[in-house]
């Protein structure tokens, strides 16, 4: 009774606020004023049901981590498919071969949207580096990315340099960069890193904007080569597939070189940087190397992706690196799962591809979107696909006979 | 016996505070030397000094590890302190909270071992040969202090006591000549407190390795260190066998007071 109540006085607030721009509607040229009664029904209705379903879902979810919390057995459902091997295997089995198929089988338009997730893929699988695993909050990644695409579009404007020595050269020139942003931030954390990464990330769209002599200003550079394949001529529609198995094999390079570095010696050196920076270097670790480390392996994928995503468009300028760009990749890592691999591909669906097939309820698509973010933060804060540790598994023969000491 | 860590006269302003003021001590190889006192007198402040957490105001710190020159690490990066030989454990416990057990060892493994970028991105068979080390003597080193059991569990979800004895896993883990201990029973029961005195003497005898600790059980002081240096305000005010200092009377005012009669 209490609650309904409640949700009641929630309705008739939630009527009055919205009352001035979903209700009334002035025509300033017929000087009319029409009334839209039905739509303060609706919006009346839909805010008693939501704010009656609201705290329903937040008990479930409390109820829900107490259990987690005594028994661990209820894992959520995406933990256990993680979690199985063999489940996963036969996913990345059937996954990858629908992603050789689809450029064969789609459009254009469903390649073009696939090599933008795979970009982001490869985007968000280096910032996971730096955020994730590193624990470093970066807000600059965009910055990276458009260091990379200028560094291509303008190696091959003033120097015909072509798309397989600017791949490398772009990931490289790309860590550089994140090598001489991190010089200056090494004793910086949390909030005032992210303030100056941010800030970086400007100064960064700005130079491209600002120097038109080298850049081409505001109009950024056009005609960037696509990549050629043995010297054959290919339609724009053939070279869009080409681009498209290019960045499939970088992503899966991206997924196996991320996987590979995490699960090292080097890896574990950053998550220690992110647990605790002082035990970290009273266990012997190089706080300031393993900090340049974390930037320059994090940047030189955001620099790869920039070279792919010059060649796929061949024009680029500016306003594709702006600070929206930085936070949706950093939204990618957060919601698909700090320092988790596969949450972090996932995450790339969620964000690239959502956005993309819900075109059709184009108008409120961004409502949609927000309304899915905050949804998200509130029942699953970890990500879509939490970071697990590695089990380790030992040969001790008197492991189980001996029963673990005085503990 | 050569001393393994000879301090002289280090002192540690913090703008206008002294907190350290001309502090000496020794530890000789094979030693278990405590440093005891009232609540800040200065102690941890003197372990970050021989750490180079902080770097001394003014003092020379001398380390000579077991096969090793004796040099001067007043001043010297931390990382570079522990890749010589001196290992340390923390007042307000600092485990890397969300990792497993084993992984905290396995980090420290870090200074021992050296594969780099490369050799994580195309794994040359040096590379997980050395991985295959690292966790064969991390679980060694656990099973050794007696937490092998726990080794997929995070870090986090251990007892406090068990919290405190994996910090002393992973200091040994690094390989150190010595060990610095700072205030390891503090929070722990008394067979908690026992069982730990046990494996502190079981690691000098076993390892060979030199033990400085700071630790305010004094039975526990009383019956473990072989010497024992009393600070007070940032200055040492005596040393000596456990005998000696505990019938100093500069030590019994210290800790009870200027009109006690202990």
């Amino acid at each position: 009774m209490h609650a309904l109540k409640k949700s009641l006085l929630i309705s008739l607030w939630f009527m009055f606020l919205t009352f001035p721009i979903m209700v009334i509607r002035v025509n300033t040229i017929e000087h009319t004023v029409i009334w839209r009664w039905n739509n303060l029904i609706l919006i009346g209705i839909g805010s008693f049901v939501l704010s009656l379903i609201w705290p329903w879902a937040l008990r479930r979810r409390e109820a829900s981590r107490a259990k987690d919390s005594t028994a661990q057995a209820q894992v959520h459902i995406l933990d256990r498919l993680a979690a199985n091997k063999n489940i996963l295997r036969t996913v990345i089995v059937a996954l990858l071969a629908l992603f050789l198929a689809i450029p064969l089988l789609g459009t254009t338009y469903q390649t073009n949207i696939l090599i933008s997730f795979l970009l982001y893929v490869i985007l968000g699988l280096g910032l996971n580096i730096i955020v994730g695993v590193a624990g470093l909050l970066f807000l600059g990644h965009a910055a990276f990315y458009a260091i990379g695409a200028y560094s291509y579009a303008l190696l091959s404007q003033y120097f015909g340099l072509g798309f397989w020595l600017a791949l490398p050269l772009g990931g490289l020139i790309a860590a550089l960069a994140g090598l001489a942003l991190a010089f200056p931030v090494l004793r910086l954390r949390g909030d005032y890193l992210a303030i100056v990464t941010l800030g970086f990330g400007e100064i960064v769209r700005l130079v491209l904007e600002n120097w038109s002599s080298l850049t081409g200003g505001p109009s950024g550079v056009s005609n960037i080569p696509r990549p050629g394949l043995m010297g054959m001529q290919l339609d724009v529609a053939q070279a869009n597939i080409y681009v498209y198995y290019i960045v499939l094999v970088m992503a899966m390079i991206t997924i196996v070189a991320v996987a590979r570095v995490k699960d090292s010696r080097i890896g574990r050196a950053l998550q220690a940087l992110r647990e605790d920076e002082i035990a970290c270097q009273a266990m012997g670790i190089d706080r300031v190397g393993v900090k340049l480390m974390a930037f320059s392996l994090g940047t030189a994928w955001a620099g790869f992706a920039g070279v792919i995503f010059a060649a796929k468009t061949t024009f680029i300028n500016p306003a594709s690196f702006t600070f929206f760009e930085s936070a949706i990749i950093l939204s990618i890592v957060v919601l698909g799962g700090m320092g988790s691999n596969l949450g972090v591909i996932l995450g790339a669906a969620f964000l690239v591809l959502l956005p993309e097939y819900m075109r059709a309820f184009s108008e409120y698509r961004m409502i949609l979107f927000a309304t899915a973010m905050v949804l998200m933060m509130v029942f699953r804060p970890q990500g879509l696909i939490p970071a697990r540790g590695r089990i380790y598994h030992v040969d001790d023969p008197d492991a189980h006979s001996s029963n673990g000491g005085q503990a | 016996m050569h001393a393994v860590l000879d301090v002289t006269a280090v002192s540690m302003n913090f703008g206008g505070l002294r907190a350290l003021s001309e502090v000496d001590l020794q530890v000789h190889s094979g030693e278990i030397v405590a440093l005891i006192g009232p609540n800040g007198a200065g102690k941890t402040t003197f372990f970050n000094c021989i750490t180079s957490i902080y770097t001394p105001t003014e003092g020379q710190v001398w380390f000579t590890p077991q096969k090793g020159e004796r040099t001067r690490i007043n001043g010297m990066k931390p990382n570079l302190v522990t890749t010589l030989g001196m290992a340390r454990t923390f007042q307000n416990i600092r485990l890397f909270k969300n990792m497993s057990v084993l992984e905290n060892v396995m980090i420290a493994r870090h200074c021992r071992t050296k594969a780099g970028i490369i050799g994580a991105l195309f794994r040359p068979a040096a590379v997980p040969r050395e991985e295959q080390e690292i966790v064969e003597q991390s679980y060694a080193l656990l099973k050794y202090i007696g937490l092998h059991t726990y080794m997929n569990e995070q870090a986090s979800s251990l007892p406090y006591g068990a919290q405190r004895r994996l910090e002393i896993a992973r200091a040994l883990a690094t390989e150190p000549s010595l060990l610095l201990l700072d205030e390891p029973a503090a929070g722990m029961n008394p067979q908690e407190t026992e069982a730990l005195k046990h494996l502190v003497l079981k690691i000098r005898d076993e390892m060979d390795m030199a033990i400085l600790l700071i630790e305010h059980d004094m039975s526990m002081v009383m019956s473990l260190a072989e010497r024992i240096y009393v600070m007070e305000y940032g200055c040492l005010i005596a040393q000596g066998t456990p005998a000696e200092v505990s019938s100093d009377t500069r030590v019994i005012k210290a800790y009870l007071g200027e009109d006690a009669h202990a």
